[in-house]
C-alpha cells in the first residue's frame, strides 16, 4: 500500500488549545453537515442566489447610477412618463427614472430589514436566554412581557409609536424591532428549557461553571441554529413591515425606500393616471426579497428543525 | 402582510402565534374550569392594565403638549391656551388625570376627537359595522380556503397540488398588502372598470334596502378579494401542517383498514383531529387581522376604524389614536382569551391532565 493515509492533526502544544482545536473542528464538520443538508433543497439555493443577487445590486447601487438621479430638481424626464430608453421603467412625477429610484431604494428596504433583525433577535435571544436559564421571578415577568408583545397588533403599536415618536430611520428601525422580537424570545426560551435538562449541563454544573459560562458555552451555541433559522424568516417580516409603515407616510422623509416611493405614488395619483410603470418595479421589488428571504428562511428551518426533515420544498 | 399573523413558515412550531392553551395549566396539575377561567381571565385583565398604562404613557408623557397640536394654525394667547388646558383638564396634576382617563375608558367616556369635534364613542360606533363587514367577510373566506386547500395540500404532500398551491400561497403572502391592493384597483377598477375605485357606497344608489345592499356587495369585493388573498396563505401553511402531523397515526390506518375511501378518511377522520389546533391559532391571528384591515381600508378608502385611524396620525388626533391603540389592542387580547376558553370545551386534554 502506497497511498499515504492523512497526516495527524498536529500535536496542540497545551491541553487547552487542544480543547479549543478539537471544538472548532467539530464546528467546522457541523457547519458542513448543515450546508450540505440546506444544499440539497432547491428553493433554499434558488432564495440564496436571488438574495445574492439583490445584495450585490444594492451595493453596487451608487456605481451603477448616480446619486443625483434621486435629487428632485436635477431630474430630466416629463411627468409620469412611460418606459422609454431614455427611461427603461418610465419616471415619476417629478420626472425622476424609477429605474434609479428602485435600485436605490433596495439599500434603504434592506438595511432597516436587516438592522431591526438584528437588534430583535440580539434583544429575543438575551431575554429568551437569561429567562430560560434563571427563571424564578425574572423568568415569570419577562415571559408576561413578551407574551403581552406577540398578542399586542404589531402595526397599530408600530404606528402608534411612531406618530409619537416622529418619522426617522433610527425610529423606524426601533419601532420594528420593538414589535417583533418576542415570537425569538418564545423560542429561544423553549430550547433554553430543553438544553439546560441535557445531562451535559449538570455536568457543568457540577464542575462548578457559573452561569455566565453555562448560557455562553452550552447553552447559546445549542440555541443559535434555531435564531438563524427564525432571524431569516422575521427579515421579511420586518421588510414588509417598513414598506407598510413607509406607504402610510410615516418613513423618513429624506430618503428612498420601496415604500416610500410607493407612498409618494399613492399621493400623486399613480393608479389613476395608470401609471403601472410606477406601481409595478417598487412592489415587485418587495415581493422578491421577501419571498427570497422566505425561501432561504425555510430551508434552514427544514435543516435545523428535524421534525420538517423530508418536507418538500 | 405584516409581521404578524400566522405565518407560513413551514411546520414551523404552530403555536409560535401566542402561548400554547392549556400548558399552564398543565404545569399546575389537575384542575377546575374556575380555576382555569380564573388564571386566564387574571392575565387577560393583567394585558389590559397594561395596554391602558402603556397608552398614558406614549400618547401623554411620550407625546409633546396637545395644545401646541390642537391650536397649530392660528395664534393663541396665553389665557385661551390656559381655557383649553382647563377644558381638557390638563391642568391636573398627571395621577389625577391618569386616574379620569382610566375610569374614562372603563366608562366608554373616550373624550371628544379632535378633528371631528365628536364625542369618539360615537364615531367608534359609526364606523365598526364596516370594519367587521370586511374583516370578517374576508377573515372567513381567508380560513375557508386556506383550511380547504390546506387539508388537500398536506393530504398529499409533495404532490403537484401541494407544490403548487403552496408556492402561489408564499407568493401572495410575500406579497405587501397595500401594493397587492393598489394593483388590483388598478387592474380591475381602472382598466376593466369592473368594480368601483374606492369607498363603501355610490351617492346616486336609490336608498332603499336591496340596491344598498348590493351597491356595498359590489364595493367590497375589491377589498375583501385583496384582503383574503394576502391572508389566506398562512392559514393554508397552519392546516396543512396539522394535517402533517396525523398522517402517520395509526386511527387512519383503522379507518383504511374499515374499508373507507380515501375522501372518507380524510375527511371523517384526519380532518376534525387536525382541526383541534388550528381552533385556537384562527383566534390567535386576530392581531393579523388588524394590521390587515387597516391596510386594506386605507388602500380602498374604506370608511372603518383602520382608515379612521391612520386619518388620525396625520391630523394629529391624538384622542383617536390612543382610543383605536386601546380598542386595537384589547379586541386581540380578549380573542386570545376567547381562544383559550374555547380550548377548554373543545380539547378534553385539557381537563383531564
Amino acid at each position: 500500500m502506497t497511498a499515504s493515509p492523512t497526516p495527524p492533526p498536529p500535536l496542540a502544544a497545551s491541553p487547552r488549545r487542544a480543547r479549543r482545536q478539537l471544538a472548532r473542528s467539530r464546528r467546522r464538520q457541523s457547519f458542513l453537515r448543515s450546508w450540505a443538508a440546506y444544499r440539497a433543497q432547491r428553493t433554499g439555493m434558488i432564495g440564496l442566489v436571488l438574495l445574492g443577487v439583490i445584495v450585490v445590486l444594492a451595493l453596487a447601487a451608487p456605481v451603477l447610477v448616480d446619486e443625483s438621479a434621486l435629487s428632485v430638481t436635477q431630474a430630466t424626464g416629463g411627468r409620469m412618463e412611460p418606459p422609454s430608453a431614455a427611461f427603461p421603467l418610465g419616471t415619476d412625477e417629478v420626472g425622476r427614472s424609477i429605474l434609479a429610484l428602485t435600485l436605490w431604494g433596495s439599500r434603504l428596504s434592506l438595511l432597516i430589514g436587516l438592522t431591526a433583525t438584528v437588534v430583535a433577535i440580539v434583544i429575543g435571544t438575551t431575554v429568551g436566554v437569561t429567562s430560560g436559564h434563571v427563571g424564578g421571578w425574572y423568568g415569570w415577568f419577562a415571559l408576561r412581557i413578551s407574551d403581552w408583545f406577540m398578542v399586542l397588533p404589531s402595526l397599530v403599536v408600530a404606528i402608534a409609536l411612531l406618530a409619537v415618536l416622529g418619522r426617522s430611520m433610527g425610529t423606524t428601525i426601533a419601532v420594528i424591532a420593538l414589535v417583533s422580537w418576542s415570537g425569538t424570545t418564545r423560542l429561544v426560551r423553549a430550547q433554553t428549557l430543553t438544553v439546560q435538562s441535557r445531562p451535559y449541563l449538570e455536568r457543568a454544573r457540577a464542575l462548578g461553571a457559573g452561569h455566565w459560562h453555562q448560557m455562553t458555552k452550552h447553552i447559546l451555541p445549542n440555541v443559535l441554529p434555531l435564531v438563524l433559522a427564525s432571524a431569516t424568516l422575521l427579515v421579511p417580516s420586518a421588510i414588509l413591515m417598513e414598506s407598510s409603515l413607509a406607504w402610510l407616510g410615516l418613513g423618513d422623509p429624506n430618503v428612498v425606500s420601496w415604500g416610500s416611493i410607493l407612498n409618494r405614488a399613492s399621493d400623486n395619483g399613480a393608479v389613476s393616471a395608470h401609471a403601472w410603470w410606477y406601481l409595478l418595479p417598487p412592489g415587485l421589488a418587495i415581493l422578491i426579497v421577501v419571498l427570497a428571504f422566505m425561501m432561504c428562511g425555510r430551508a434552514l428551518e427544514a435543516v435545523f428543525n428535524p421534525r420538517l426533515r423530508g418536507e418538500p420544498s | 402582510m405584516t409581521a404578524d399573523g400566522p405565518t407560513p413558515a413551514g411546520g414551523a412550531p404552530a403555536p409560535s402565534a401566542g402561548r400554547r392553551p392549556g400548558s399552564a395549566a398543565r404545569e399546575r396539575g389537575s384542575s377546575g374550569f374556575g380555576r382555569y377561567l380564573f388564571k386566564h381571565v387574571s392575565g387577560a385583565a393583567v394585558s389590559l392594565l397594561l395596554v391602558l398604562f402603556s397608552s398614558f404613557f406614549i400618547f401623554r408623557l411620550i407625546a409633546g403638549d396637545p395644545i401646541d397640536q390642537l391650536t397649530k394654525e392660528r395664534p393663541v394667547s396665553p389665557e385661551e391656551r390656559a381655557a383649553l388646558r382647563a377644558e381638557l383638564g390638563l391642568d391636573r396634576p398627571m395621577w389625577q388625570q391618569f386616574w379620569d382617563y382610566i375610569t374614562g375608558t372603563l366608562t366608554m367616556d373616550l373624550g371628544d376627537s379632535f378633528q371631528y369635534r365628536r364625542p369618539i364613542f360615537d364615531l367608534i360606533v359609526e364606523r365598526l359595522p364596516a370594519t367587521i363587514l370586511l374583516s370578517g367577510t374576508g377573515m372567513v373566506l381567508a380560513v375557508l380556503l386556506g383550511f380547504w386547500i390546506g387539508t388537500r395540500s398536506g393530504w398529499k404532500q409533495g404532490s403537484r397540488f401541494d407544490r403548487g398551491h403552496v408556492a402561489t400561497g408564499l407568493l401572495l403572502y410575500s406579497a405587501p398588502t397595500f401594493w397587492l391592493g393598489m394593483i388590483v384597483i388598478l387592474v380591475f377598477a381602472r382598466y376593466l372598470g369592473l368594480f368601483p375605485v374606492n369607498g363603501m357606497r355610490s351617492p346616486s344608489t336609490p336608498p332603499e334596502f336591496w340596491p344598498q345592499a348590493l351597491d356595498i356587495a359590489h364595493h367590497l369585493v375589491l377589498p375583501v378579494l385583496t384582503y383574503t388573498a394576502v391572508v389566506y396563505a398562512g392559514y393554508l401553511m397552519i392546516m396543512r401542517s396539522s394535517i402533517l402531523d396525523e398522517i402517520g397515526n395509526d386511527y387512519l390506518t383503522t379507518a383504511r383498514a374499515k374499508g373507507l375511501r380515501d375522501d372518507q378518511v380524510r375527511d371523517r377522520h384526519a380532518v376534525p383531529n387536525a382541526l383541534l389546533p388550528t381552533v385556537t391559532l384562527v383566534f390567535l391571528a386576530i392581531g393579523g387581522v388588524v394590521n390587515g384591515s387597516i391596510v386594506t381600508e386605507t388602500v380602498f378608502s374604506w370608511p372603518g376604524l383602520g382608515s379612521l385611524f391612520v386619518q388620525a396620525i396625520f391630523y394629529p388626533d391624538r384622542p383617536v389614536l390612543q382610543a383605536l391603540f386601546v380598542l386595537f389592542s384589547a379586541s386581540t387580547i380578549l380573542a386570545v382569551l376567547a381562544a383559550e376558553v374555547l380550548y377548554w370545551f373543545i380539547d378534553p386534554r385539557i381537563r383531564k391532565s
